[in-house]
């Protein structure tokens, strides 16, 4: 029995984790690339289980709704940063942080107005309703469906930045632009490339977890705190840095919320454990960040200045 | 037609006159050289012509094109590749990878993006040539942070020159290396001469008048002679104004 309760948690924490990742490889990347600290990331998580949503609504086709969350959060962002960021990348952090925290009361108010202030109910597609059993145990078909994504996404991203043209040019443009610019590639197109990547996967991550959690205005922001820990465990800038962090925070996470409770009564008395438990099991992921900065400042993956990998 | 012309270039810093009513032309299969002392306003001209510094007046044209208003990569794309003072590569590439980039950079609209980069056979064997052309055909799979030097500013020439340029902007190729390194260098660039129009920035005086056509003189801002290297070297205000010592030295 617990073996089996643990092993589902275990498979919580990779969902979380992939779904943690999604956000964390277009916020690593854009931070890497640009040296660009976007806050407004989880708006476009936001937007994305939103558009899904509703193209879900409409069509009856979840393929759809996929679909136009990831068109859509990546038209987003390619907008946003045409026209709303460009300005931003010669400026200070600070600047970059007050102007997309502008960016996140702007978009909630957006979505409170298009879609209301409650949260609108998203159904998991019918081909994906079922159960399977695996190991014993019998786990939700449609979560077993977003680690499968979640892990092929990450293997196209790897092969997209390692091995394809524009891959070398994003590598390269990271640390020497100016080298790219002068070999004829104009890097404003590039960078805004990237960010609509990144916009566009945090789109998918959206409407992945509009079934499982609730589609409401500031959606992104929780999710958005967990993602900059994932990032900055992972090392700024790495996307295999981001990849391994996100597993590791979406299943010491979910773990620990799941059994801390219990573990704490072993040690204190039940009402001190229940009060400490819940309390020491959301702490946990800072701990871990607080850990792993202490031990390597840089994070797991730390990237020579600039540098993507 | 002329391969570049700058006509009344200037740019100022606040009271500093970096760049003082330069004309200068680079002809077809040319190379001009444009020596001068320290702060004599070289990196501030080089920029203006790569298109990383806006002038504050006057006019650059490529082939007979104004190109004043454009980006570095819009004149990139009309056939001007440089070279850097200091080297500008990607340390965790191979030299291979470094002049694949090159390749691709420029061959935007032939090839496929999302393709694999070494699969594309045709890109592959260009980035070989150019490797093969500056010598260093041997350390393709070498990552750069481990290649000397000279070696790494030789990779530098192969790029430019895997963009398949119509023009050749080089920033002091020769900085910073040895006296072999230096002679391997001056034999690259004699052997690309004639086969492209050469704008070359130097230091290295017996590199400059061995290699060069025409060579300008740029003191503060201002080029005071342009002419042939032995006329250059009897010029009387040249030789006070910069030559005099090192050619006592």
């Amino acid at each position: 029995m617990t073996t089996q309760l643990a092993l589902s948690q275990i498979l919580n924490g990779l969902q979380l984790g992939v779904l943690l990742f999604l956000l964390a490889a277009g916020l690593t990347l854009v931070f890497g690339i640009m040296s660009f600290v976007n806050l407004a990331h989880g708006s476009l998580f936001m937007l994305g289980a939103y558009f899904g949503a509703a193209a879900f609504a409409k069509t009856d086709s979840f393929l759809v709704g996929v679909f136009a969350a990831v068109v859509g959060a990546g038209a987003v962002g390619l907008l946003l940063d045409r026209f709303a960021l460009t300005k931003l990348y010669e400026r200070d952090h600070l600047d970059q942080v007050l102007a997309t925290f502008g960016l996140i009361l702007f978009f909630n108010e957006l979505i409170r107005i298009i879609w209301g202030p409650g949260s609108i109910f998203m159904q998991v597609p019918d081909a994906l309703s079922q159960t399977v059993n695996m190991f014993g145990i019998s786990y939700p078909s449609y979560r077993i469906a977003i680690i499968g994504v979640g892990l092929l996404v990450a293997l196209g991203l790897y092969l997209l930045i390692q091995k394809t043209r524009v891959g070398m040019l994003i590598r390269a443009g990271a640390t020497h632009p100016a080298m790219v610019a002068s070999l004829g590639v104009n890097i404003k197109w590039l960078n805004t490339l990237v960010f609509a990547l990144g916009a566009a996967l945090a789109g998918l991550a959206g409407v992945m977890a509009g079934p499982i959690i609730s589609v409401q205005p500031g959606m992104g922001e929780p999710v958005l705190i967990l993602t900059l820990v994932v990032i900055i465990i992972g090392g700024l800038g790495s996307i295999r840095g981001a990849f391994y962090a996100a597993l590791i925070v979406g299943v010491v996470d979910t773990l620990g919320r799941a059994f801390m409770p219990t573990i704490m009564r072993g040690i204190f008395e039940r009402n001190t454990a229940d009060a400490a438990g819940p309390a020491l099991a959301s702490m946990l992921i800072y701990l871990l960040m607080a850990a792993v900065l202490a031990l390597k400042p840089q994070g797991l993956f730390p990237t020579s200045a600039g540098a993507v990998r | 037609m002329s391969a570049l012309v700058t006509q009344n270039l200037v740019k100022r810093f606040g009271g500093v006159t970096a760049t003082d009513n330069v004309t200068l032309s680079v002809e077809p299969g040319e190379l001009h050289a444009i020596i001068g002392p320290n702060g004599a306003g070289k990196s501030t001209l080089i920029g203006q012509l790569a298109g990383e510094i806006a002038p504050d007046s006057g006019s650059v044209a490529l082939f007979g094109e104004t190109v004043t208003a454009l980006q570095v990569h819009q004149r990139a794309k009309r056939g001007l590749a440089r070279t850097y003072q200091i080297t500008q590569l990607a340390k965790d590439f191979t030299a291979l990878d470094n002049v694949l980039l090159a390749v691709n950079a420029r061959a935007t609209h032939n090839f496929r993006f999302w393709r694999n980069a070494h699969d594309d056979s045709i890109a592959v064997d260009r980035a070989l040539a150019a490797l093969n052309t500056v010598g260093l055909s041997a350390q393709k799979n070498t990552p750069v942070a481990t290649l000397a030097h000279g070696e790494q500013r030789q990779l530098e020439i192969a790029m430019a020159l895997a963009t398949e340029p119509k023009l050749l902007l080089l920033d002091e190729p020769l900085a910073g290396m040895s006296q072999g390194e230096a002679t391997a260098m001056i034999a690259l660039l004699k052997s690309l001469k004639g086969r492209y129009p050469m704008l070359l920035v130097e230091h290295d005086m017996d590199a400059v008048f061995s290699l060069a056509d025409r060579v300008s003189v740029l003191v503060y801002g201002r080029i005071i002679a342009t002419d042939l290297p032995a006329n250059i070297r009897s010029n009387p205000e040249v030789r006070a104004a910069y030559l005099g010592d090192e050619v006592a030295a």
